[in-house]
């Protein structure tokens, strides 16, 4: 039937063309990021200094965390609205746990229940929109932005709309620690990449991820438990936004419901969409993803550093997102 | 005689594989026209010429005294051709009235839709086919019925000359399709043609006037209701004799009871809310029981109740001599039960995934532990299933899609050996693949029931059945009807199976 036209997709994407499209295609995240770099090196002031990939190390973090679990629930054609919201959520719980009488009491079993209950609570609202898309067929939209709108409500009435501050050098390590010279929360979401990758590769999990999203029909027919899946896939991704939500109050030492993780759903989705995931579902790329946020951020970096508004930086990113849109489709045909 | 529409010579390729080769079509004006023929006869590519979507490759279509060229289904419409879709076009949230008039509204100042205006129009399309309804209610509240009778009352509005009805009563039920038949009958009646594609013959002779049977690409037959019968339609649709068919009765099909393995599996009256109505099968082991019948006589959907996909609302089913409660696919593939899918694209492959993941999803489970894929024993199951079964594919990690239909049936195929299921379905397993893969297919079928398996095997394909089944289990509207034994069935006898059942309800 199509054999005519994929042999030509085939001749295509082995055309050797240096600037092809197949060639964007596979390789236009690392030249972007070649191109930012360079671009970088040689106009913005300092930044060939360690204290710039220190900055910017910290603050990927959170966006290739959040993005990782993104990319998850977008391999099953899905999406999560309210990764910003769980984040908040999670970031408030935190000090709520270590200030309080019990944790005043006891500051060990204070500070590890200041990790597990967030993150408990995280992974309660991945559950809740898990649930929601795929016994009540509600679509994935629509119930992350449930979410969406009130998990930040539940933060800020949690915290009475207050800022938290604290001092809590056990708790901070989480955002400010360093492990051989690097800051903590970029070693975090290495590993955390790695072990997500891990699961995406090598588990019956990763695999069935995988055939949900590629088709779903099919992999119901072939025995897929395409519920549970789609279920796991959220948990996993809102469990990563609480990590996200827990580092943001480490770095600040202060928790603040209203900002904490707000427009995160839109930075992570862009690093998803830029790393390679396909909205359609099927492809679960999670070093494209960490890819994805590490130009997302040095794109907002490159800006600020050049002294570009803020909302100007927003209509970049815009522009980021349309350019990978365009080379995806450009995949598809 | 006087033709609204007239085809002729059609001819029409799909990548050098012949769809319609000199087929021919002709509508008067008032006319109910009936489209028949089997899966593949190509009905739906003639209607796809005729309405634009595809290009013809040779031929004369005139429509109205005028050669028609029609490039688009937006040009047919203007034309004067509308299309009933089974899957319609119209959009449920908004009101009925908003529906028919859509792209149409009457206006008011050149700009403000004058509704008023726009709801009386509405109603009086409506009462002529004698609906009377809220038409400012939301299309969607309504039964699919009514829906169908809008879509046709827009076409009506539209000053519609022709109006294509594709399986318009597959999902109405028997007093919608009264309605309907008044429908039609009022169409003919102010002068327009209805060209009506059915699989239920019993319909035809109720509302239409003539019949065009295609078979292969190619018209074989135009006759007219009045004086034609069911087996004479039937005879057309599979390319027999009448008398043949005929000739015979069911007595000398019965084959003696020849023992073969245990029961494997029985059914005993089962139905599915789809169109399965009363289901009754039993397989043993080291037998391949075929499931026959025409299009929509409730085969897949008994292949589908067998692998639990559809719930039971009646009967039972055994397995292994124990009663047995269908959970679904995944219940079914660990009490080894496996089914290939009938339509290889949209239930089977995973286009993205390699060969080597295809073949294994059903597998899954079993291969691994803790969870993790045990990768190496992976490799070792895929590399000797393409061995095996001679997938042609440059490495197991090639995406599936890049194979030809042939070679994706096989690793599909593979994806059920290797769970080894001592039940297999297999829904139509060489259907688009080419000659030699299909003899392989075949090959493979039989192989592996002679190691003590069963095989349901569904076919619309009659020499698969009357060559490859051990039995062959006749289905007609949602029954099982008849049984064949092997040795002894041939092409005609199960011909004679399908159409004498047809012949005696009818009369």
């Amino acid at each position: 039937m199509s054999d005519g036209s994929l042999s030509n997709g085939k001749a295509v994407s082995r055309a050797p063309a240096p600037l092809s499209l197949g060639t964007l295609r596979n390789h236009g995240g690392l030249i972007a990021l070649v191109l930012i770099l360079a671009f970088n090196a040689l106009f913005t002031p300092n930044f060939l200094q360690v204290q710039t990939l220190f900055v910017n190390i910290s603050q990927v973090a959170t966006i290739a965390i959040v993005a990782i679990g993104m990319t998850l629930v977008i391999a099953t054609a899905g999406i999560d609205l309210s990764v910003g919201a769980v984040m908040a959520l999670a970031g408030a719980l935190a000090p709520l746990i270590f200030l309080s009488d019990f944790g005043q009491a006891y500051p060990a079993l204070g500070i590890a229940a200041a990790f597990v209950l967030p993150l408990l609570a995280a992974s309660l609202c991945g559950l809740f929109n898990g649930i929601m898309i795929s016994y009540l067929n509600v679509q994935p939209i629509i119930a992350t932005l449930i979410l969406f709108i009130s998990g930040r409500g539940i933060a800020q009435v949690l915290t009475n709309g207050n800022l938290q501050t604290f001092s809590n050098p056990y708790f901070s390590y989480l955002g400010t620690g360093k492990i051989l010279g690097l800051p903590f929360q970029g070693w975090l979401a290495l590993v955390l990449a790695l072990a997500v990758y891990w699961l995406v590769s090598r588990t019956i999990f990763g695999r069935y991820l995988l055939a949900v999203g590629g088709n779903e029909r099919a992999a119901r027919l072939a025995g897929a438990p395409v519920r549970m899946v789609k279920i796991g896939a959220y948990v996993l991704c809102a469990f990563l936004s609480g990590i996200a939500g827990l580092i943001v109050v480490a770095i600040n030492s202060a928790s603040d419901a209203a900002r904490n993780g707000n427009l995160m759903e839109l930075d992570a989705i862009a690093a998803a969409v830029v790393g390679g995931a396909l909205l359609q579902g099927g492809r679960a790329p999670i070093f494209g993803a960490i890819l994805g946020a590490v130009i997302i951020q040095l794109v907002k970096y490159t800006l600020l550093a050049n002294g570009v508004e803020d909302e100007v930086a927003l209509i970049a990113k815009a522009a980021i997102i349309v350019l990978a849109v365009y080379i995806q489709q450009a995949r598809k045909e | 005689m006087h033709s609204l529409l007239s085809m002729k010579g059609i001819d029409k390729a799909f990548s050098s594989v012949p769809a319609l080769r000199q087929a021919h079509l002709e509508v008067a004006p008032g006319e109910v026209h009936a489209l028949i023929g089997q899966n593949g006869a190509g009905k739906s590519t003639m209607i796809k010429i005729l309405t634009g979507v595809y290009r013809r490759d040779g031929g004369d279509v005139r429509f109205d005294d005028k050669p028609a060229d029609i490039s688009n289904p937006g040009q047919a419409q203007k034309s004067g051709i509308a299309t009933i879709y089974q899957e319609l076009n119209l959009v449920p949230l908004r009101s009925v009235t908003e529906n028919v008039v859509m792209g149409y509204e009457p206006r008011r100042l050149g700009m403000l839709i004058d509704w008023r205006t726009a709801h009386r129009r509405t109603r009086e399309i409506l009462a002529r086919f004698g609906i009377d309804i809220d038409v400012r209610a939301p299309l969607g509240s309504y039964s699919t019925a009514i829906r169908q009778l809008v879509a046709i009352a827009r076409a009506v509005s539209l000053d519609a000359k022709l109006v294509i009805m594709d399986e318009p009563t597959s999902s109405l039920d028997d007093r919608e399709v009264e309605v309907l038949f008044g429908v039609v009958r009022e169409l003919k009646n102010s002068g327009v043609s209805v060209l009506y594609v059915s699989h239920f013959l019993d319909e035809l002779f109720q509302i239409c006037d003539r019949v065009t049977t295609m078979r292969d690409g190619q018209t074989v037959a135009v006759r007219s209701i009045a004086e034609t019968s069911k087996l004479e339609l039937i005879a057309d649709m599979l390319g027999r004799n009448v008398e043949d068919i005929e000739a015979a009765g069911m007595t000398d099909l019965g084959g003696g009871e020849k023992q073969l393995g245990d029961v494997l599996l029985e059914a005993d009256g089962i139905a599915t809310g789809r169109r399965l109505f009363e289901f009754d099968l039993s397989v043993r082991r080291g037998e391949i029981v075929g499931l026959g019948g025409l299009l929509g006589s409730g085969r897949t959907e008994a292949g589908r109740a067998l692998f639990g996909v559809d719930a039971l609302t009646a009967g039972e089913i055994r397995l292994k001599g124990k009663r047995w409660a269908p959970t679904g696919p995944a219940g079914a593939i660990g009490d080894r039960i496996g089914m290939l899918t009938e339509d290889r694209k949209a239930e089977g492959i995973v286009p993205d995934m390699s060969v080597r993941e295809n073949m294994t999803l059903a597998l899954l489970p079993r291969l691994s532990r803790n969870g993790q894929i045990q990768t190496g024993r992976e490799r070792q199951i895929v590399e000797e299933y393409i061995k095996a079964l001679g997938i042609k594919t440059s490495n197991m990690d090639q995406p599936i899609r890049e194979l030809s239909g042939g070679n994706q049936q096989k690793v599909l195929l593979a994806r059920w050996l290797a769970t080894e299921p001592e039940l297999l379905i297999l829904d139509e397993p060489t259907r688009g693949v080419d000659v030699g893969a299909k003899l392989e297919i075949q090959a493979i079928i039989r192989q592996y029931v002679d190691r003590g398996f069963g095989v349901v095997l569904i076919s619309s394909e009659f020499e698969e059945l009357v060559e490859g089944a051990d039995r062959i289990v006749v289905l007609q509207d949602g029954h099982s009807v008849a049984t064949l034994e092997n040795p002894g069935i041939t092409e005609d006898a199960l011909v004679k199976a399908i159409a004498h059942h047809h012949t005696g309800e009818h009369a």
